[in-house]
Protein backbone atom coordinates (compact mmCIF):
# COMPACT_ATOMS: atom_id res chain seq x y z
CA UNK A 1 0.00 0.00 0.00
CA UNK A 2 1.08 3.90 -0.36
CA UNK A 3 2.65 4.98 1.96
CA UNK A 4 2.68 8.79 3.08
CA UNK A 5 5.96 9.61 4.30
CA UNK A 6 5.56 13.53 5.69
CA UNK A 7 4.68 16.93 4.30
CA UNK A 8 6.73 20.25 3.51
CA UNK A 9 5.57 23.66 3.79
CA UNK A 10 7.85 26.66 1.81
CA UNK A 11 6.11 29.49 1.06
CA UNK A 12 6.00 30.34 -2.87
CA UNK A 13 6.47 34.27 -3.78
CA UNK A 14 7.92 34.48 -6.80
CA UNK A 15 10.60 36.78 -7.02
CA UNK A 16 12.00 33.47 -5.20
CA UNK A 17 11.37 31.50 -8.45
CA UNK A 18 13.70 34.41 -10.27
CA UNK A 19 16.31 33.90 -7.74
CA UNK A 20 16.63 29.89 -7.08
CA UNK A 21 18.60 30.43 -10.66
CA UNK A 22 21.25 32.45 -8.91
CA UNK A 23 21.33 30.79 -5.35
CA UNK A 24 24.52 29.65 -5.32
CA UNK A 25 25.07 33.95 -5.54
CA UNK A 26 22.56 34.83 -3.35
CA UNK A 27 23.29 32.71 -0.44
CA UNK A 28 26.08 35.20 0.76
CA UNK A 29 23.57 38.50 -0.03
CA UNK A 30 22.14 39.51 3.46
CA UNK A 31 18.80 39.72 2.14
CA UNK A 32 18.74 36.00 0.78
CA UNK A 33 21.64 34.60 3.15
CA UNK A 34 18.53 33.70 5.60
CA UNK A 35 15.93 32.38 3.36
CA UNK A 36 17.99 30.38 1.25
CA UNK A 37 20.22 28.98 4.42
CA UNK A 38 17.00 26.93 5.69
CA UNK A 39 17.07 24.63 3.27
CA UNK A 40 19.47 22.58 2.70
CA UNK A 41 18.86 20.43 5.58
CA UNK A 42 15.04 20.38 3.90
CA UNK A 43 16.64 19.02 0.70
CA UNK A 44 19.03 16.47 2.37
CA UNK A 45 15.20 14.93 4.12
CA UNK A 46 14.13 14.91 0.64
CA UNK A 47 16.38 13.08 -0.60
CA UNK A 48 16.62 10.50 2.59
CA UNK A 49 12.63 9.76 2.51
CA UNK A 50 13.08 9.32 -1.42
CA UNK A 51 8.84 10.44 -2.39
CA UNK A 52 7.77 8.62 -5.51
CA UNK A 53 5.25 11.13 -5.48
CA UNK A 54 4.54 15.27 -4.44
CA UNK A 55 0.70 15.81 -4.00
CA UNK A 56 1.54 19.91 -4.27
CA UNK A 57 -1.23 21.68 -2.38
CA UNK A 58 -1.67 25.45 -3.53
CA UNK A 59 -3.18 28.36 -4.80
CA UNK A 60 -3.45 29.35 -8.42
CA UNK A 61 -3.32 33.14 -9.07
CA UNK A 62 -4.68 33.65 -12.09
CA UNK A 63 -2.83 31.43 -14.44
CA UNK A 64 -5.11 28.26 -15.27
CA UNK A 65 -8.14 29.39 -13.44
CA UNK A 66 -10.19 32.88 -14.15
CA UNK A 67 -13.27 34.06 -12.58
CA UNK A 68 -15.97 32.52 -15.58
CA UNK A 69 -15.12 29.37 -14.10
CA UNK A 70 -13.84 29.03 -10.25
CA UNK A 71 -13.36 25.71 -8.89
CA UNK A 72 -13.26 25.43 -4.97
CA UNK A 73 -11.15 22.55 -5.01
CA UNK A 74 -9.35 21.23 -8.20
CA UNK A 75 -7.20 17.97 -8.52
CA UNK A 76 -5.03 17.52 -11.70
CA UNK A 77 -5.11 14.50 -13.51
CA UNK A 78 -2.82 14.79 -16.19
CA UNK A 79 0.40 12.80 -17.58
CA UNK A 80 2.79 15.87 -17.29
CA UNK A 81 1.89 19.81 -15.90
CA UNK A 82 3.40 22.85 -17.31
CA UNK A 83 3.77 26.35 -16.28
CA UNK A 84 3.94 29.47 -18.18
CA UNK A 85 4.03 33.16 -18.81
CA UNK A 86 2.44 35.01 -15.74
CA UNK A 87 2.20 37.88 -16.71
CA UNK A 88 6.00 39.33 -15.41
CA UNK A 89 8.76 37.30 -15.82
CA UNK A 90 8.82 34.23 -13.83
CA UNK A 91 11.08 31.34 -16.00
CA UNK A 92 9.33 28.79 -17.71
CA UNK A 93 11.34 25.62 -16.49
CA UNK A 94 11.18 21.56 -17.34
CA UNK A 95 6.99 20.02 -17.47
CA UNK A 96 6.59 18.14 -14.56
CA UNK A 97 5.28 14.39 -14.75
CA UNK A 98 1.73 13.48 -13.03
CA UNK A 99 0.83 10.74 -11.97
CA UNK A 100 -2.68 10.13 -13.43
CA UNK A 101 -3.50 6.60 -11.94
CA UNK A 102 -3.12 7.84 -8.27
CA UNK A 103 -5.08 11.31 -9.19
CA UNK A 104 -8.00 9.39 -10.10
CA UNK A 105 -7.87 7.12 -7.45
CA UNK A 106 -7.59 10.12 -5.42
CA UNK A 107 -10.26 11.70 -7.18
CA UNK A 108 -12.50 9.15 -6.74
CA UNK A 109 -11.95 8.22 -2.75
CA UNK A 110 -12.45 11.97 -1.84
CA UNK A 111 -16.20 12.39 -3.97
CA UNK A 112 -16.77 9.07 -1.92
CA UNK A 113 -15.84 10.99 0.93
CA UNK A 114 -17.96 13.87 0.24
CA UNK A 115 -15.63 16.33 -1.20
CA UNK A 116 -17.10 17.17 -4.56
CA UNK A 117 -13.60 18.48 -6.13
CA UNK A 118 -13.48 19.40 -10.18
CA UNK A 119 -10.67 17.06 -11.90
CA UNK A 120 -8.59 18.52 -14.51
CA UNK A 121 -6.77 16.61 -17.59
CA UNK A 122 -5.23 20.00 -18.77
CA UNK A 123 -4.12 22.02 -15.90
CA UNK A 124 -1.17 24.74 -16.08
CA UNK A 125 0.40 25.40 -12.88
CA UNK A 126 1.65 28.70 -11.98
CA UNK A 127 4.35 29.80 -9.27
CA UNK A 128 2.52 28.90 -6.32
CA UNK A 129 3.40 24.71 -7.52
CA UNK A 130 6.53 25.68 -9.12
CA UNK A 131 8.54 27.59 -6.56
CA UNK A 132 8.21 25.00 -4.17
CA UNK A 133 9.33 22.56 -6.26
CA UNK A 134 12.15 24.52 -7.57
CA UNK A 135 13.53 24.71 -4.11
CA UNK A 136 13.05 21.42 -3.00
CA UNK A 137 14.65 19.72 -6.32
CA UNK A 138 17.65 21.86 -6.75
CA UNK A 139 18.35 22.67 -10.35
CA UNK A 140 15.18 21.65 -10.97
CA UNK A 141 15.94 17.96 -10.44
CA UNK A 142 12.59 16.36 -9.80
CA UNK A 143 12.52 14.22 -12.93
CA UNK A 144 12.56 11.99 -10.61
CA UNK A 145 9.05 12.25 -8.52
CA UNK A 146 5.82 12.74 -9.77
CA UNK A 147 3.27 15.37 -8.85
CA UNK A 148 -0.07 15.86 -8.38
CA UNK A 149 -1.34 19.50 -8.31
CA UNK A 150 -4.09 20.20 -5.90
CA UNK A 151 -5.32 23.35 -6.19
CA UNK A 152 -7.62 25.66 -3.45
CA UNK A 153 -9.42 28.85 -4.33
CA UNK A 154 -7.95 31.62 -2.46
CA UNK A 155 -9.01 34.71 -5.24
CA UNK A 156 -12.40 35.06 -4.44
CA UNK A 157 -14.49 34.57 -1.41
CA UNK A 158 -15.71 32.64 0.31
CA UNK A 159 -13.08 30.89 0.39
CA UNK A 160 -13.30 27.29 2.12
CA UNK A 161 -13.58 27.26 5.46
CA UNK A 162 -9.89 26.50 7.52
CA UNK A 163 -11.64 23.13 9.14
CA UNK A 164 -12.90 22.35 5.63
CA UNK A 165 -9.76 22.36 4.32
CA UNK A 166 -8.41 20.87 7.28
CA UNK A 167 -11.19 17.95 6.57
CA UNK A 168 -10.04 17.53 3.13
CA UNK A 169 -6.57 17.45 3.59
CA UNK A 170 -7.53 14.41 5.85
CA UNK A 171 -9.99 12.76 2.76
CA UNK A 172 -6.86 13.06 0.44
CA UNK A 173 -4.90 11.22 3.49
CA UNK A 174 -7.49 8.56 3.41
CA UNK A 175 -7.05 8.60 0.00
CA UNK A 176 -3.64 7.82 -0.30
CA UNK A 177 -3.07 5.20 1.88
CA UNK A 178 -6.00 3.39 0.62
CA UNK A 179 -3.80 3.02 -2.85
CA UNK A 180 -2.69 -0.32 -3.18
CA UNK A 181 0.70 0.62 -5.07
CA UNK A 182 3.28 0.14 -2.90
CA UNK A 183 4.84 3.85 -3.02
CA UNK A 184 6.24 7.00 -0.71
CA UNK A 185 4.13 9.90 -1.30
CA UNK A 186 5.31 13.65 0.28
CA UNK A 187 2.41 16.36 0.45
CA UNK A 188 3.29 19.41 0.45
CA UNK A 189 1.19 22.37 1.56
CA UNK A 190 2.49 26.27 0.02
CA UNK A 191 2.20 29.56 0.95
CA UNK A 192 2.26 31.87 3.57
CA UNK A 193 3.16 33.34 5.97
CA UNK A 194 1.52 36.57 6.70
CA UNK A 195 1.35 38.75 3.90
CA UNK A 196 -0.71 41.53 2.43
CA UNK A 197 -0.18 42.45 -0.79
CA UNK A 198 -3.75 44.95 -1.41
CA UNK A 199 -5.39 47.71 0.53
CA UNK A 200 -4.08 50.31 2.84
CA UNK A 201 -2.79 47.68 4.99
CA UNK A 202 -0.67 46.49 2.23
CA UNK A 203 2.94 45.07 3.85
CA UNK A 204 0.95 43.50 6.65
CA UNK A 205 3.60 41.13 8.60
CA UNK A 206 2.31 39.56 12.05
CA UNK A 207 5.14 37.57 13.64
CA UNK A 208 3.33 36.21 16.45
CA UNK A 209 0.71 34.77 15.13
CA UNK A 210 3.27 32.71 12.49
CA UNK A 211 5.36 31.34 14.90
CA UNK A 212 1.73 30.08 16.89
CA UNK A 213 1.03 28.51 13.62
CA UNK A 214 4.41 27.31 13.43
CA UNK A 215 4.26 25.73 16.88
CA UNK A 216 0.63 24.66 16.69
CA UNK A 217 0.48 22.76 12.96
CA UNK A 218 2.85 20.10 14.55
CA UNK A 219 0.24 19.22 17.55
CA UNK A 220 -2.63 20.66 17.45
CA UNK A 221 -3.65 21.75 13.85
CA UNK A 222 -7.47 21.32 14.77
CA UNK A 223 -7.00 24.64 16.92
CA UNK A 224 -5.47 26.78 14.10
CA UNK A 225 -8.35 25.19 11.62
CA UNK A 226 -11.24 26.72 13.83
CA UNK A 227 -10.21 29.96 12.88
CA UNK A 228 -12.53 31.67 10.72
CA UNK A 229 -11.43 32.89 6.96
CA UNK A 230 -12.37 36.65 8.34
CA UNK A 231 -9.79 36.23 11.23
CA UNK A 232 -7.38 34.37 9.35
CA UNK A 233 -7.36 37.61 7.08
CA UNK A 234 -7.09 40.10 10.08
CA UNK A 235 -4.07 37.91 12.08
CA UNK A 236 -2.24 36.90 8.60
CA UNK A 237 -3.44 39.47 6.04
CA UNK A 238 -5.11 39.14 3.25
CA UNK A 239 -3.05 36.49 0.84
CA UNK A 240 -2.12 35.11 4.88
CA UNK A 241 -5.24 33.03 4.21
CA UNK A 242 -3.13 30.91 2.35
CA UNK A 243 -2.42 29.64 5.57
CA UNK A 244 -5.56 27.27 4.38
CA UNK A 245 -2.74 25.12 1.72
CA UNK A 246 -0.89 24.25 4.93
CA UNK A 247 -4.28 22.82 7.15
CA UNK A 248 -5.22 20.54 3.88
CA UNK A 249 -1.38 19.04 4.01
CA UNK A 250 -1.30 18.96 8.10
CA UNK A 251 -4.51 17.08 7.47
CA UNK A 252 -3.27 14.57 5.13
CA UNK A 253 -0.49 13.49 7.42
CA UNK A 254 -3.27 12.21 10.04
CA UNK A 255 -2.82 12.53 13.91
CA UNK A 256 0.54 12.29 15.10
CA UNK A 257 3.75 14.02 12.96
CA UNK A 258 7.41 15.21 13.93
CA UNK A 259 8.64 18.09 12.93
CA UNK A 260 12.18 17.54 11.59
CA UNK A 261 13.31 21.12 10.78
CA UNK A 262 11.84 25.00 10.29
CA UNK A 263 12.76 28.32 9.30
CA UNK A 264 11.42 31.21 9.43
CA UNK A 265 12.64 34.97 8.01
CA UNK A 266 10.83 38.23 7.23
CA UNK A 267 11.04 39.23 4.89
CA UNK A 268 10.95 38.43 1.07
CA UNK A 269 9.09 40.84 -0.84
CA UNK A 270 6.03 41.47 1.18
CA UNK A 271 5.82 38.17 3.01
CA UNK A 272 7.42 36.47 6.21
CA UNK A 273 8.65 33.51 4.51
CA UNK A 274 8.89 30.20 6.63
CA UNK A 275 9.68 26.75 5.71
CA UNK A 276 8.74 23.25 7.56
CA UNK A 277 9.29 20.01 7.18
CA UNK A 278 7.39 17.54 9.30
CA UNK A 279 7.41 13.59 8.93
CA UNK A 280 4.58 10.84 9.50
CA UNK A 281 5.18 9.50 12.97
CA UNK A 282 3.31 6.42 13.89
CA UNK B 1 -16.22 45.32 -3.72
CA UNK B 2 -17.13 45.46 -0.10
CA UNK B 3 -15.13 46.60 2.93
CA UNK B 4 -13.42 43.37 4.98
CA UNK B 5 -16.66 42.49 6.74
CA UNK B 6 -18.28 39.84 8.55
CA UNK B 7 -20.69 39.81 11.22
CA UNK B 8 -18.27 40.40 13.64
CA UNK B 9 -14.91 41.31 12.08
CA UNK B 10 -13.92 44.62 10.33
CA UNK B 11 -10.52 45.18 8.91
CA UNK B 12 -9.66 48.74 8.23
CA UNK B 13 -7.19 48.77 4.81
CA UNK B 14 -8.58 45.52 3.32
CA UNK B 15 -10.65 44.54 0.55
CA UNK B 16 -12.56 41.01 0.56
CA UNK B 17 -12.63 40.44 -3.24
CA UNK B 18 -16.10 38.55 -2.98
CA UNK B 19 -18.72 38.21 -5.30
CA UNK B 20 -20.09 41.67 -5.40
CA UNK B 21 -16.49 42.71 -6.35
CA UNK B 22 -15.91 40.15 -8.73
CA UNK B 23 -19.30 40.97 -10.47
CA UNK B 24 -18.06 44.57 -9.93
CA UNK B 25 -14.86 44.01 -11.81
CA UNK B 26 -14.88 41.47 -14.34
CA UNK B 27 -14.19 43.04 -17.24
CA UNK B 28 -11.28 44.53 -15.77
CA UNK B 29 -9.66 41.66 -14.67
CA UNK B 30 -10.62 39.77 -17.32
CA UNK B 31 -7.94 42.18 -19.47
CA UNK B 32 -5.94 41.69 -16.77
CA UNK B 33 -6.01 38.39 -16.88
CA UNK B 34 -5.03 38.29 -20.79
CA UNK B 35 -1.71 39.93 -19.93
CA UNK B 36 -0.62 36.46 -19.16
CA UNK B 37 0.27 36.52 -22.88
CA UNK B 38 3.15 39.10 -24.16
CA UNK B 39 1.43 39.35 -27.36
CA UNK B 40 -1.60 40.83 -25.02
CA UNK B 41 0.35 43.06 -23.13
CA UNK B 42 1.92 44.22 -25.99
CA UNK B 43 -1.68 45.23 -28.00
CA UNK B 44 -2.03 46.76 -24.59
CA UNK B 45 1.19 48.75 -24.48
CA UNK B 46 0.75 49.77 -28.20
CA UNK B 47 -3.21 51.36 -27.61
CA UNK B 48 -4.15 51.37 -24.37
CA UNK B 49 -7.40 53.19 -24.82
CA UNK B 50 -8.57 50.48 -27.99
CA UNK B 51 -7.63 47.58 -25.61
CA UNK B 52 -9.91 48.73 -22.46
CA UNK B 53 -13.25 48.94 -25.45
CA UNK B 54 -11.97 45.56 -26.53
CA UNK B 55 -13.01 44.23 -22.91
CA UNK B 56 -15.70 46.61 -22.34
CA UNK B 57 -14.05 48.60 -19.08
CA UNK B 58 -16.18 51.04 -17.22
CA UNK B 59 -15.26 54.97 -16.60
CA UNK B 60 -13.97 54.48 -13.72
CA UNK B 61 -12.00 51.62 -14.47
CA UNK B 62 -10.61 53.42 -17.58
CA UNK B 63 -9.56 56.22 -15.43
CA UNK B 64 -8.24 53.92 -12.74
CA UNK B 65 -5.99 52.36 -15.56
CA UNK B 66 -4.75 55.18 -17.44
CA UNK B 67 -3.89 56.60 -13.52
CA UNK B 68 -2.26 53.64 -12.58
CA UNK B 69 -3.87 53.71 -9.20
CA UNK B 70 -3.68 50.91 -7.47
CA UNK B 71 -6.45 51.66 -4.78
CA UNK B 72 -8.71 53.35 -7.71
CA UNK B 73 -8.40 49.80 -9.78
CA UNK B 74 -9.29 47.81 -6.39
CA UNK B 75 -12.42 50.05 -6.02
CA UNK B 76 -13.44 49.76 -9.46
CA UNK B 77 -13.62 45.79 -8.36
CA UNK B 78 -9.97 44.71 -9.55
CA UNK B 79 -8.38 41.72 -7.56
CA UNK B 80 -4.91 42.02 -6.79
CA UNK B 81 -3.82 38.92 -8.21
CA UNK B 82 -5.14 40.08 -11.70
CA UNK B 83 -3.57 43.83 -10.96
CA UNK B 84 -0.24 42.33 -9.90
CA UNK B 85 -0.26 41.40 -14.08
CA UNK B 86 -1.15 44.64 -14.97
CA UNK B 87 1.93 46.31 -12.76
CA UNK B 88 4.06 43.23 -14.03
CA UNK B 89 3.88 45.35 -17.64
CA UNK B 90 5.68 48.21 -15.81
CA UNK B 91 8.20 46.53 -14.17
CA UNK B 92 6.69 47.32 -11.07
CA UNK B 93 6.84 44.94 -7.87
CA UNK B 94 4.09 44.34 -5.13
CA UNK B 95 7.27 46.28 -2.53
CA UNK B 96 5.98 49.52 -5.57
CA UNK B 97 2.36 48.06 -5.73
CA UNK B 98 2.47 48.49 -1.83
CA UNK B 99 4.52 51.51 -1.70
CA UNK B 100 1.66 53.79 -3.38
CA UNK B 101 -1.33 51.96 -1.88
CA UNK B 102 0.23 52.99 2.02
CA UNK B 103 1.50 56.58 0.33
CA UNK B 104 5.30 55.98 1.25
CA UNK B 105 8.52 55.36 -0.71
CA UNK B 106 9.53 52.31 -1.42
CA UNK B 107 12.22 52.07 0.47
CA UNK B 108 10.16 53.70 3.22
CA UNK B 109 7.87 49.80 2.40
CA UNK B 110 10.73 48.24 2.49
CA UNK B 111 11.58 49.14 5.76
CA UNK B 112 8.34 48.87 7.19
CA UNK B 113 8.20 45.38 5.96
CA UNK B 114 11.23 44.24 7.44
CA UNK B 115 10.70 45.76 10.95
CA UNK B 116 7.86 43.57 11.59
CA UNK B 117 10.32 40.99 12.12
CA UNK B 118 12.41 42.44 14.94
Amino acid sequence: MARIIGGLTTSHIPSIGNAVPREAQLVNDPYWKPFFAGYPPAREWVQKVKPDVAIVIYNDHGLNFFLNNMPTFSIGAAAEYRNADEGWGIPTIPPFKGDPDLSWHIIESVVEDEFDVASCQEMLVDHGFTVPMSLFWPNNSYSGVKTIPVCINTVQHPLPTPMRCFKFGQAIGRAIESYPKDINVLVMGTGGLSHQLDGERAGFINKEFDLLCMEKIVNDPEALARYSIPELVRLSGAQGAEFILWLTMRGALGDKVKKIHSNYYVAISNTATALMVLEKAA
Amino acid sequence: MTHATHPDVHIPGTYMFDGKAAMKGYALNKMCYSFNSKENRDEFVKDEDAYCTKYGLNDEQRAAIKARNVLALIHAGGCIYYLAKFAGIFGLSVQDVGAQQTGMSVDEFKKMVRAQGD
